[in-house]
């Protein structure tokens, strides 16, 4: 189950025509591919396109009712390879997954598919994971589309425009018989806005259809001698097919007059230039300005009689391209110079080479740009507030305020494995340590601060492969379950059985795929009525070849998951050592029990609810827990007690009681002030009686010593 | 130009506070009133614990739709709700907070990040940092712990956090829209709807805002006159001695005994008797002494964790009433070191110069026990080995405590003969020693290690200072690395000159 359903939402895909639509961007790009009639959807989740996926899933009533199949793929070159099924049938074809992570793994599928073109509407919903939140390594989808020759849509965020570009997409595919890329950035995706709906299509021909009466081409394979052909058809018959139905549908928008300077836009940037301009009172709310504006809601490829049109005639124009290598602002610049236009081309210079165009930095680039070429607009730009913020700030504020990185939750399982790693390494000394992706990545973050490299998703182990020696201090690797099934199973795991390594894997199994929002995988617990799960990773390791298998089904005993990497690093035993350290995720687990236990409690049942506690007398303020730990519930507190320096610890109410706090404590042999408060709710008559027994016996036990000696109490 | 008024919003929170239930309520009640909403929100990983930023932009709904910003841009928010502290500092920081137009609704209580617990030391950053910032740059500023109104009213902050929204008055809805949002948020709105009333207004009952401080000791009439003498002792102290000599006889009294009491105050005379005004010498020994006499053993822990007053915190702590049932489990891990600590100090001594024996031993005691002290029989038995103390100063744990605490004084004292200020700094590493078990053989390595640059520190007028930077340096990290470098910068430093 994922963390977020979207049960209730999705019953606003059933709407028909006319009915104004509401929701977050991923829901009407749900809702736009039903009305495109499309034939199949599939993709693999990944921030900002994880709701995508829950939403389909979610969703499946609806896609059966309208004969579209959906496949919860295993990794995006699995979904990219799905796209065939446009291949040879004219059927409409959507997946989704992150770039440009995402593109990385489905390049091959995505060159292969690009190679021999499609008959029916591809299309890769793209979730552009750049800037500000973003987890991954900052780069550009951009490339894969020049590359493999795929057309990249980008348009405008807002859902009127966001849902047009699918409709168009699908068309612009069909026409160029070239699958397309529909790129939407990271707040697109959850932007909240409204559109007017059409009816749902059922797809003229569905893939039961396809089963039915199976076809072939053989000219549209990958394999030479079409493959040579395929290049020059890609150059000479699609890009030129695709320009002209852009330019014919305008895909593209003019905007404002007809002045001598312009800017020419993604169409991902335009509400962030719009914005600019109306703060230097250059628009209106609607957007209306008197600058000519040229906004790409395509951005490959460039239709060059357009961008000619466009600056003919202009002093200059400035670009507005997010991220780099600046490919727009390069070709504009060719085409300009081939054609020996006299514009001044401005882009990247007033506006950053690299990181997110947030609305302060297009306010400076805009800014900048119109003081260069077009300073008699800017009579007011002096009495805008831009800039007065920086200088009030104090530069101590800067000091003071802490990062904040994103970490385990509260709870997290995760973290007393490695609790579990920091005390081995305390003992058997520093082991070269890779990571993967998912959440237990946090782990290279303070307090634990172990890991050297994360290489790709499931490719943990494998990153350690060349650290590899007989007989030298072993590595160890950490994959996800998410990472084993997406990837790792053969490129980690089974490239170590082959390769005959020593080292240890240590698999952090949650029951989920938890850093993307918790979708099921292969080895989840739970039941899935649409999905096969409760396939151990176990037998999956063991069947590739692994002989030293370890599993641990309740990751918070830090002493045995100790026991068992000391053991793991120091066994005589070849090959890899695979432990599989298994707990679910407690953010899934709390949204699944806490709600079912609150009705528990109501109804009367007899709950126990267990809560750690500091002792904050005992507590010397050392604060070694925490260095253990990191749990947000667990933190610092200042006591009212002049002998005392530094705060003691203290644990607060969002504790969900699982248990690290106790085991940690004990592994490390840290300090006896940690408790454990088992609260029971609606006690049983003997609960009751029990308690009251010793209650009074402890109580007199008390009240006999403090009968002999002096008791010091505070007020307060 | 045509120029609708768009209402700028940016929350920020720590990731699980919240900030997406908040944003949906504020997108609910301008959709109730007509308007127009967009809303956004950077999810992800981003959102597990780290600093969020959700953003809305709102406007009279109107025949076309306007071009609405994706992410709050500097200079340019109206509403700003800070759903911590810090995350209010970090607006301010981003430029999100101005003068001109911002409205600062902060929660002023700490999540505190990694970076802050972790520090062997204090790390808290420093919060009037944060208020003077708000202050100075918000045009209008509702600061206040929306955190504990939620947690009072049995909810969650967002809920807190919109009645603050409402108490400012910044958006054009009536009130009243602003309950029914509340009112229709599914299964906890009743506690949200509590919570939301108690922001709505600045008029807090504090109840009985108890005047903090120490009550005279109860006991047997006997032990309380002793007590008066051992008061009238402090008394004949200086002034400015006096606070801190009654804390920490206190301290030490309760530890132990009252003629431990005695022997702390014996012990601090003698730092009175070499000091002058104003006296700080002499009340920093007054803290670290009580500090050092009043060791973590075995038996402190047992009594601690057995009485009254301990009993009745935790079920405060944890909102319980009279009648709630709930057991408490501790976390207990005895080593042979604890168990030769408690023994009398020849025994003690005895074992831990065998150390074949004592491994054999250890490995029967040492391991991690999980013991019931809400039952009767862990209760009883911690009991008794807090019954113990009367045999205290017999066990070689004093032995060895006061011992070193006997070294470290006449260290102190030989020291103020010549540099009163650098005895103090001597006095105040006491600070070092903390933590129990690893944590607490590592503080004291530091503890020597800094102590061990005092005779390189000889005839420097800075000594005292440069004694207070090491100190420093070594309540920075773990394992001592900041201390290192000092110790090193330090050393080359008087080689150089």
């Amino acid at each position: 189950m994922a963390e977020r359903s979207f049960a209730k939402e999705v019953q606003h895909l059933r709407i028909g025509a006319g009915q104004e639509f509401r929701g977050e961007g991923i829901l009407a790009i749900t809702k736009a591919l039903l009305e495109c009639g499309v034939g199949y959807v599939g993709g693999y989740q990944g921030a900002p396109v994880s709701h995508l996926i829950d939403v389909l899933s979610d969703a499946e009533d609806i896609l059966n009712d309208l004969g579209v199949h959906f496949e919860a793929n295993a990794s995006e070159a699995a979904a990219a390879a799905m796209l065939a099924g446009s291949v040879n049938y004219p059927i409409r074809g959507a997946v989704t997954f992150k770039g440009p992570v995402g593109a990385n793994v489905a390049a091959d599928a995505l060159a292969n598919l690009s190679s021999g073109g499609v008959m029916g509407g591809a299309m890769v919903i793209l979730g552009e994971d750049y800037g500000e939140g973003s987890s991954i390594m900052q780069e550009r989808t951009h490339a894969f589309a020049t590359k493999s020759q795929l057309w990249l849509l980008d348009p405008r965020p807002n859902l009127p425009s966001i849902v047009k570009a699918v409709r168009d997409g699908f068309e612009l595919s069909e026409a160029s018989n070239t699958p397309v890329i529909l790129q939407v950035r990271i707040r697109a995706c959850h932007v909240y806005g409204s559109f007017t709906a059409r009816d749902n299509q059922r797809p003229p021909v569905t893939v039961r259809d396809a089963l039915e009466d199976p076809r072939r081409r053989t000219e549209r394979i990958t394999l030479p001698p079409f493959t040579y052909r395929h290049e020059v058809e890609k150059v000479a018959e699609r890009m030129p097919a695709a320009s002209r139905f852009i330019e014919e549908r305008q895909l593209n928008e003019r905007f404002g007059g007809d002045g001598e300077i312009g800017i020419i836009v993604q169409g991902g940037m335009y509400n962030g230039v719009i914005r600019a301009l109306q703060r230097l009172e250059l628009a209106d709310a609607y957007g209306e300005s008197d600058i000519p504006l040229y906004v790409l809601n395509v951005t490959y490829p460039l239709v060059d009689t357009e961008v000619l049109a466009f600056c003919s005639g202009k002093r200059a124009v400035l670009v507005v391209e997010e991220g780099q290598p600046a490919y727009i602002e390069d070709a504009i610049a060719a085409l300009l110079f081939r054609h020996q236009a006299s514009c001044a081309l401005v882009g990247k210079g007033p506006l950053p080479m690299a990181g997110e165009y947030t609305g302060t930095v297009l306010m400076d680039g805009v800014t900048a740009f119109l003081r260069e070429h077009a300073d008699d607009l800017l009579p007011h730009v002096h009495r805008v507030t831009n800039g007065q913020a920086a200088e009030s700030v104090d530069p101590e504020l800067e000091r003071t305020v802490p990062i904040r990185p994103p970490g385990f939750c509260t709870g997290c399982p995760e973290r007393p494995i490695f609790a579990a790693t920091k005390l081995v390494e305390e003992n058997l000394g520093p082991h070269h340590i890779a990571g993967d992706i998912g959440c237990h990545l946090f782990s290279i973050l303070p307090p634990f601060e172990i890991g050297s490299t994360t290489m790709g998703y499931g490719l943990g182990p494998a990153s350690a492969a060349a650290l590899s020696a007989k007989g030298a201090r072993r590595s160890i690797s950490f994959i996800g379950d998410g990472g084993l099934w997406h990837n790792g199973l053969t490129s980690s795991i089974g490239n170590a059985v082959y390769n005959e390594s020593d080292n240890v894997i240590v698999v952090v199994d949650n029951f989920y795929s938890a850093a993307t929002g918790g979708q099921d995988v292969p080895s989840s617990r739970a039941d899935n009525t649409s999905r096969s799960t409760h396939h151990p990773i176990a037998d999956a390791v063991r069947g590739l070849g692994v002989r030293w298998v370890r599993e641990v089904d309740r990751t918070y005993d830090v002493n045995r998951l100790k026991n068992l990497l000391t053991e793991a690093l120091t066994t005589e035993e070849t090959g890899p050592k695979v432990i599989i350290a298994s707990s679910e995720c407690m953010l899934n687990k709390q949204r699944r029990e806490r709600p079912l236990r609150n009705d528990a409690i109501k109804s009367g049942a007899r709950v126990v609810v267990p809560r750690f506690g500091v002792d904050e007398d005992v507590c010397t303020g050392d604060h070694a827990c925490m260095r253990l730990s990191g749990c947000p519930s667990l933190s610092v507190k200042t006591l009212d007690d002049p002998l005392r320096d530094d705060p003691v610890a203290a644990i607060d109410e969002s504790c969900v009681g699982c248990g690290n706090c106790g085991e940690v404590a004990d592994a490390a042999v840290l300090c006896p002030s940690f408790h454990r408060v088992d609260v029971v709710h609606n006690p049983r008559p003997w609960d009751r009686f029990a308690s009251r027994v010793s209650n009074l016996c402890i109580g007199s036990l008390q009240h006999w010593r403090d009968r002999r000696r002096l008791v010091f109490e505070e007020r307060g | 130009m045509n120029k609708p008024d768009i209402i700028k919003i940016a929350i920020l929170a720590v990731g699980g506070q919240g900030g997406g239930v908040l944003t949906g309520w504020i997108v609910a009640l301008a959709e109730a009133n007509g308007w127009r909403v967009q809303s956004t929100a950077v999810a992800g990983v981003a959102q597990r614990t780290g600093a969020t930023i959700y953003y809305l932009e709102l406007c009279p709904m109107g025949p076309r739709a306007p071009v609405l910003a994706l992410a709050p841009a500097a200079g340019d928010v109206d509403i700003l709700i800070a759903a911590e502290l810090m995350e209010a500092g970090r607006a301010v920081l981003r430029g999100f907070v101005t003068p001109d137009r911002t409205t600062l609704i902060a929660s002023t209580h700490r999540i505190h990040a990694v970076s802050e617990k972790i520090v062997p030391g204090d790390g808290q950053a420093p919060e009037e940092r944060i208020f003077a910032a708000m202050e100075r740059s918000a045009k209008h500023l509702i600061a206040e712990d929306f955190q504990r109104i939620a947690v009072q009213a049995g909810s969650v902050i967002s809920a807190s956090l919109f009645g603050a929204l409402a108490r400012s008055e910044v958006l054009p809805f009536p009130r009243r829209s602003f309950v029914d949002v509340v009112r229709s948020s599914g299964r906890s709105a009743e506690a949200s709807f509590r919570a939301f009333e108690a922001a709505l207004t600045d008029d807090r009952q504090e109840g009985e805002v108890a005047a903090t401080g120490q009550l005279p000791p109860a006991g047997p009439e006997s032990l309380v006159a002793a007590w008066a003498a051992l008061e009238a002792r402090v008394s004949a102290l200086p002034d400015p001695v006096q606070q801190m000599a009654t804390t920490g006889l206190r301290h030490v009294v309760d530890f132990q005994d009252l003629s431990y009491g005695e022997e702390y105050l014996d012990r601090l005379d003698r730092f009175v008797a070499i000091d002058e005004g104003p006296f700080d010498l002499s009340v920093t020994a007054a803290k670290y002494l009580a500090n050092a006499m009043v060791y973590d053993d075995v038996v402190r822990v047992a009594d601690l964790k057995t009485r009254r007053a301990r009993f009745a915190r935790v079920r405060e702590d944890m909102r319980l009433g009279t009648g709630d049932v709930a057991h408490i489990t501790e976390f207990m891990h005895p080593r042979i070191e604890e168990a030769c600590g408690t023994l009398p100090a020849p025994l003690g001594a005895w074992i831990e110069a065998r150390p074949r024996l004592a491994r054999w031993l250890d490995r029967r005691i040492n391991k991690g026990r999980k013991v019931r002290t809400s039952g009767l029989f862990w209760f009883a038995a911690l009991y008794v080995v807090a019954g113990l103390k009367r045999w205290r100063r017999s066990t070689y744990r004093h032995r060895i405590e006061i011992r070193h605490l006997d070294d470290w004084m006449d260290l102190a004292i030989t020291t103020a003969a010549e540099d009163r200020a650098l005895a103090a700094e001597v006095l105040a590493c006491r600070r070092l020693i903390k933590g129990y078990s690893d944590t607490r053989t590592r503080g004291e390595s530091k503890f020597n290690a800094v102590l061990q640059a005092l005779p390189l520190l000889k005839d420097r007028s800075d000594a005292a200072d440069v004694l207070r930077r090491l100190r420093e340096a070594a309540l920075q990290d773990e394992h001592g690395n900041a201390l290192e470098a000092e110790l090193k910068a330090f050393a080359s430093a008087a080689a150089a000159s």
